[in-house]
């Protein structure tokens, strides 16, 4: 159970997970150069080889431009123009790989949101078995109180996880189950409480209301709480990222992010835009359904990855 | 929805609809502009090339050089290259079969499969009466089964008892069973999604599929996807074979760029859109309406469908006659703000108009949100009804009152004030005639009336309206011509001056 061992195995999950994204725009990187002198046309179909990430115009535009840049009309080949696009892509993201430290407060006030069928509370389960395994007393708070079964589903997790659920019944108001889970959290001596929301679209101010409200109610208990607001993004998921990220952070001030469902064929390219427009933290990626698929989110990996390099 | 988009490619046909002619050079320059914007809207990128080249290949040439207005050409052929790959004519969901019909639900997980059965069951019975027998083949997420008996009970749609123990296929043809025997006349078949594309997925939706042979299978997907839609949407039609597409949370602020690009890599059409959370909100698909919001002429027909749905005739056509008077006192200002509310608020109303779509920062700078609709009502709700009808008695010492019986600011009352007072002018002026003021457009819509639509056409088109109903009268989309008034008055609301329309909207907009 040395550190390296434990590293290996997250590397490797890691590129498991984001294999299909890597061959895919590896695949399409060497279509692209092999024996070909850089010129125009190169640069252009790179770049639409990054929108096809999800990477979006500005940022793809910017990559392939750095791409670019002295080294027109020389041949280059597949693996330094991998290279150069993870060492941009490295660039951008290296400032928000940071890990989500547990300190300064106790209980510690994670609350989790983003739009609906995201992840947020298999999210939840997975980060509990995390930060137990830390040797954390974690508690979950079931604020899902709108999804036919998002309470069970939660409950299932604490009995995975063996973490106590604080919960009430559906329909129920999400913002004092908060504050009564924050309360109990308090009198438990808990180290970490994790508490889940209701999915919600950005746009809807009515919801988006509610999440503030929840956060408003837990300052009553402790004014500092929540002491860090995720917002868990979908891999899948394209440009509207962006607005997810700008209306999330300004309601309900979102610390850091989280990308689910990075195994599949779709490619977490618009971590890049974001990282590039907002500088948010990310946190973790989620790379499978098991309870221990969660990793934290490293630049370098991430961008090789993206990159397409072994 | 597509607000966004309709945006960008409003603002470069702006700069097109200005110039007399038009050349390749003017043309490719437009074309980069509709690349970008449709990428940022996540069309998936070959759909984007595809889409650009048509239109390129429309646009210069003959067809541009012999038309009087070129800017209005390119526009019409990105309309109509729009439709056309959002497909031509909106196709529903074909019960064309011997009962029971089966319907089967594929989809990643978290793309509201479950949910869009449920609607799918309610509509099937609200509005074709049909029965429906619900089935959740998932037998892989912990609760997943009864998530959909809990959804049938809520909305009073029969769900197969659940058996412990079965497999998809079985349980498939068990429900098929249950509902020849239960004459039940469709049955919906709920599977079991995963977090992302896997081959276990495609091949017990494969299995299911042969082994009840459904007549529709229809793939739930997330208008919010990215430049990952057409990988899915390629990969469902190939292995299990689709024949419609549900795109659920339209109601988002996405820009929908996953319409377009999953119908042209599958050509299968979007038959429904999901657009909220109640169990209703699921919609006929209408190729031409969306592809005329995405070019920025606004959603002109949901707006009238919502004006006649929500607007209360009778009570419009009262106001109406008042306005054609040239009264219009706070009472009536109430309704209109009432009504406002209804559909869907400031932001609803704007997002559905020509041009307006560009306003929006401006409005929300302006802090024009729905909670001033709300504290305006409040304001007016405590005035007497003398002070509502005779608005010059509010002095000093009444509006104290009415500012502390509403919890607002005397600043908020004299505005309220002062816009009705402006709008209350226009109002006269516009029974004078000049029916193309900024306001006629909307004033007509909420049926203020200026020079038309009469109450009487009022009352013909509430007739017109199916209450609430998605299926438009075929006669619809070509509205305008038949419609005076409307399509003119209308675009003059967005404006396509320097400083647009919002100032038309009186008071509200002059903020500082």
């Amino acid at each position: 159970m040395s550190d390296s061992t434990q590293k290996q195995s997250w590397w490797q999950r890691l590129s498991g997970g984001l294999k299909r994204t890597s061959s895919s725009i590896g695949t399409a990187i060497s279509d692209l150069v092999t024996k070909r002198k850089l010129d125009a046309a190169m640069v252009e179909e790179l770049e639409e080889a990054l929108i096809r990430a999800d990477l979006g115009v500005d940022v793809a535009a910017k990559i392939a431009a750095a791409i670019g840049v002295g080294r027109y009309d020389k041949t280059i080949s597949a693996d330094e123009v991998k290279s150069i696009v993870a060492a941009e892509v490295e660039k951008v993201m290296a400032p928000v790989a940071k890990p989500l430290a547990i300190e300064g407060a106790r209980p510690f006030v994670v609350l989790v949101s983003g739009v609906n069928g995201s992840g947020k509370t298999t999210t939840i389960g997975k980060m509990a078995a995390l930060f137990k395994a830390d040797g954390h007393k974690v508690m979950l708070a079931a604020g899902d109180t709108f999804r036919a079964a998002a309470i069970d589903q939660l409950k299932i997790w604490g009995q995975r996880t063996g973490a106590p659920v604080i919960a009430s019944t559906s329909g129920s108001d999400a913002a004092s189950l908060a504050f009564e889970a924050l309360t109990a959290a308090k009198a438990q001596d808990m180290d970490v409480l994790l508490v889940d929301t209701a999915g919600r679209l950005q746009n809807k101010t009515g919801l988006m209301e509610e999440l503030e409200k929840i956060v408003r109610v837990m300052k009553k208990v402790d004014p500092t709480a929540p002491h860090a607001v995720l917002l868990v993004l979908d891999a899948t998921v394209g440009q509207n990222a962006l607005s997810q990220v700008e209306i999330f952070q300004k309601v309900a001030g979102v610390t850091g992010l989280v990308m689910t469902k990075l195994d599949g064929t779709a490619r977490g390219g618009i971590l890049v835009a974001i990282a590039a427009r907002f500088g948010l933290p990310v946190h973790f990626i989620g790379i499978g359904e098991g309870v221990d698929d969660l990793a934290p989110f490293t630049a370098r990996d991430f961008a090789r990855a993206i990159a397409g390099m072994e | 929805m597509f607000e966004s988009l309709s945006d960008k490619l409003g603002g470069i046909l702006d700069r097109l609809t200005k110039r007399g002619a038009l050349s390749e050079a003017d043309v490719d320059a437009a074309l980069r502009e509709v690349r970008r914007a449709l990428l940022e809207a996540d069309v998936a990128l070959d759909v984007t090339r595809d889409f650009v080249d048509k239109v390129r290949v429309r646009a210069v040439g003959v067809d541009v050089i012999k038309s009087v207005t070129p800017g209005q050409m390119v526009v019409k052929i990105v309309h109509d290259e729009l439709v056309a790959t959002l497909g031509a004519q909106s196709q529903g969901i074909d019960l064309n079969a011997a009962a029971p019909i089966a319907i089967m639900m594929v989809g990643l997980q978290g793309s509201g499969k479950t949910t869009t059965t449920a609607k799918l069951a309610k509509r099937l019975g609200d509005r074709l009466n049909r029965k429906t027998l619900m089935a959740s083949l998932d037998v892989r997420r912990p609760a997943a089964m009864e998530q959909l008996a809990v959804l049938g009970r809520d909305i009073g749609v029969d769900t197969l008892p659940i058996v412990e123990g079965q497999q998809p296929p079985q349980i498939a043809r068990r429900a098929i069973e249950a509902g020849r025997l239960g004459g039940y006349d469709v049955v919906l078949l709920d599977t079991a999604g995963r977090t992302t594309l896997d081959e276990a997925m495609m091949a017990e939706a494969a299995e299911v599929k042969k082994a009840v042979n459904p007549h529709e299978v229809l793939l739930v997907a997330d208008s919010l996807t990215g430049q990952d839609a057409v990988n899915l949407a390629r990969a469902f039609n190939e292995r299990v074979g689709l024949t419609g597409i549900v795109l659920t949370r339209i109601d988002g602020d996405g820009r929908g760029g996953a319409a377009l690009s999953m119908r042209a890599v599958t050509g299968k059409p979007i038959k429904l859109i999901g657009t909220g959370e109640k169990m209703d909100a699921l919609e006929d698909f209408d190729p031409a309406r969306i592809a005329g919001r995405i070019l920025g002429m606004g959603d002109i027909v949901s707006l009238v469908e919502k004006a006649a749905a929500n607007i209360d005739a009778e009570k419009a056509m009262r106001s109406a006659e008042r306005m054609r008077k040239g009264a219009f006192d706070l009472n009536d200002l109430r309704d209109q703000l009432d009504q406002m509310a209804k559909m869907g608020g400031l932001g609803g109303l704007m997002g559905m108009m020509p041009g307006v779509a560009k306003m929006k920062n401006q409005i929300a700078n302006a802090g024009l949100d729905d909670g001033l609709l709300k504290r305006q009502t409040a304001m007016i709700d405590s005035m007497t009804p003398k002070e509502r009808r005779n608005p010059d008695l509010l002095k000093n010492s009444r509006k104290k009152r009415i500012v502390a019986g509403s919890g607002t600011k005397v600043e908020e009352l004299n505005k309220l004030l002062k816009m009705h007072r402006g709008m209350a002018d226009m109002m006269k002026s516009m029974v004078g005639g000049a029916k193309r003021g900024p306001m006629a457009g909307l004033a007509n819509m909420l049926g203020m009336g200026g020079g038309a639509p009469s109450p009487e056409q009022m009352a013909e088109l509430a007739k017109k309206m199916p209450g609430g109903a998605g299926g438009l009268p075929s006669g619809m989309p070509q509205l305008p011509p038949n419609f005076p008034g409307m399509p003119r008055g209308i675009p003059g609301l967005g404006g396509s001056g320097a400083k647009p329309g919002l100032g038309g909207f009186p008071g509200l907009g002059k903020k500082k």
